[in-house]
């Protein structure tokens, strides 16, 4: 004898899951239902005993649709899910898609959509749970956090973009500890999370890891949100007297003078040149007396080797490093841009390649 | 007419073989020595050696004095030393050991 499916179900409208525990009970399968009117509810649910599928609502108070989602694709990852929502929004639509459910349904209202929903249910509960991998798919860096955190999780998160590595420390669900580059603690957090994309792993924890992060990750992820949405709206400004030299007044405000300028902390720099390959008459400088100059001579040098190295087949240039009587100077370049910064000439090469490697990540922060 | 194609079709494309030794050439932009193989084309050495010298004449002329120039291709290596107006270039491939 077969067994019988089993559906859990969850609306924080206790009506809803009676009128839909009725439809689904009566499908030809005769599955067996179960109801949950919380987040929460369900995954005690889920975790006592084994369900075929899942059909949750996407608004809900506490813990929403998509939270839950995410949780049930981390410790359930052979259930099949399905999400009905009364909001027909594209994005909530690709948000839940991309975490790998199987059906994206808009609440049934007319006879002809109960059927339709009925037959897609139906459906579902005849595939083979073994048919297949669902994964996450271009999922951002809070949301991965926000999953190690609501799950409870330790571990250590490794991220890297392009070039640049970054480390966060998450213990039973709180973010402890953060490192990138020479930043630590929350101002590495902030940094990592100001990436625009990259890769990450999951490592195991490290349970014996300082605590240097006392905020909680929810106030950690508002702040970072926020902070992401004011960098949108208005370009971040330096602090009137915090602009160096070679930055006139009025360019202080760019935010990409604002970038070199949190890199002129780093111990030995003299100074520090950005070139847009597309707009190689304004360079980004700092620290320098003759911008335009030097501007045009890391341009016109990053120019001629890149099409050496390309004409030659000897590949991309990853860095360039000029050694002089008075310093010495490295470039790397990143996609259109030619960073290129001089350094004293006590600082050895090592510390200058590490440094280069800080100023990227900020560069590209 | 398609047996035409066998004589108008070109060599069979080949791995390019990376470049290894060292060449000076004089301010001038002339080769004076060379240990690269003669495999690698003199043009092309050429062409480097230019691109080196003209690289040193402009930090020079925006005040940038410079004695060394290594630029970290993907599979190469390639070190000038100016050489009074003229230069040295070594070229060294990179094997799978090296680092970044």
């Amino acid at each position: 004898m077969q067994k019988r499916q089993k559906i859990l179900l969850l609306d924080d409208d206790q009506d809803i899951l009676d009128l839909y525990r009725e439809m689904l009970t009566a499908l030809p399968s005769e599955p067996e239902v179960q109801i949950a009117n919380s987040g929460a509810r369900a995954i005690a649910l889920l975790e006592a005993e084994p369900f075929h599928l899942l059909v949750s609502d996407l608004k809900m108070p506490k813990m929403d649709g998509l939270q839950l989602l995410t949780i049930v694709r981390k410790r359930f990852p052979t259930l099949r899910t399905v999400v009905m929502s009364a909001l027909n929004d594209e994005q909530f639509k690709d948000r839940a898609y991309s975490m790998g459910i199987d059906q994206f349904l808009e609440k049934p209202r007319t006879a002809k959509e109960i059927n339709y929903f009925c037959e897609c249910i139906e459906g579902l509960l005849h595939k083979s749970s073994s048919d297949g991998f669902r994964g996450v798919q271009s999922k951002s860096l809070m949301d991965i956090i926000q999953l190690e955190c609501l799950s409870q999780s330790s571990s250590v998160l490794k991220i890297t973009s392009g070039p640049v590595e970054g480390k966060i420390w998450i213990q039973t669900g709180e973010v402890i500890d953060a490192a990138a580059g020479d930043a630590t603690g929350e101002e590495a957090f902030r940094l990592i999370a100001s990436w625009k994309g990259g890769n990450f792993e999951l490592h195991q924890a490290e349970p014996g890891r300082a605590r240097t992060i006392h905020t909680s990750y929810h106030a950690l992820l508002l702040e970072t949100a926020q902070a992401m949405d004011e960098a949108q709206k208005e370009p971040a400004a330096a602090p009137k007297d915090a602009a160096p030299a070679s930055i006139a007044p009025d360019k202080a405000a760019d935010p990409i003078d604002t970038k070199l300028y949190e890199s002129s902390r780093i111990p030995g720099l003299a100074f520090l040149v950005a070139v847009d390959r597309n707009k190689p008459k304004a360079p980004a400088t700092w620290g320098l007396e003759n911008p335009e100059q030097i501007g045009e001579w890391v341009h016109s040098t990053s120019n001629t080797f890149r099409a050496l190295g390309e004409k030659l087949q000897w590949g991309q240039v990853k860095s360039i490093e000029g050694r002089g009587l008075h310093g010495n100077l490295a470039m790397l370049l990143h996609q259109d841009t030619t960073l290129c910064a001089g350094w004293e000439r006590s600082i050895l090469w090592p510390q200058i390649r590490e440094g280069m490697k800080k100023i990227l990540a900020r560069w590209i922060s | 007419m398609d047996f035409l194609k066998i004589f108008t079709r070109g060599k069979p494309a080949g791995p390019i073989s990376l470049p290894s030794g060292t060449f000076t050439i004089d301010r001038t932009g002339r080769m004076v020595t060379s240990t690269v193989s003669n495999s690698f084309p003199e043009k092309v050495a050429l062409e480097i050696g230019h691109a080196v010298l003209d690289t040193f004449r402009k930090a020079q002329a925006a005040d940038v004095v410079l004695t060394e120039v290594i630029v970290n291709y993907a599979a190469l290596k390639l070190t000038a030393r100016e050489l009074r107006g003229g230069a040295i270039v070594f070229l060294a491939p990179r094997s799978a050991r090296d680092g970044a």
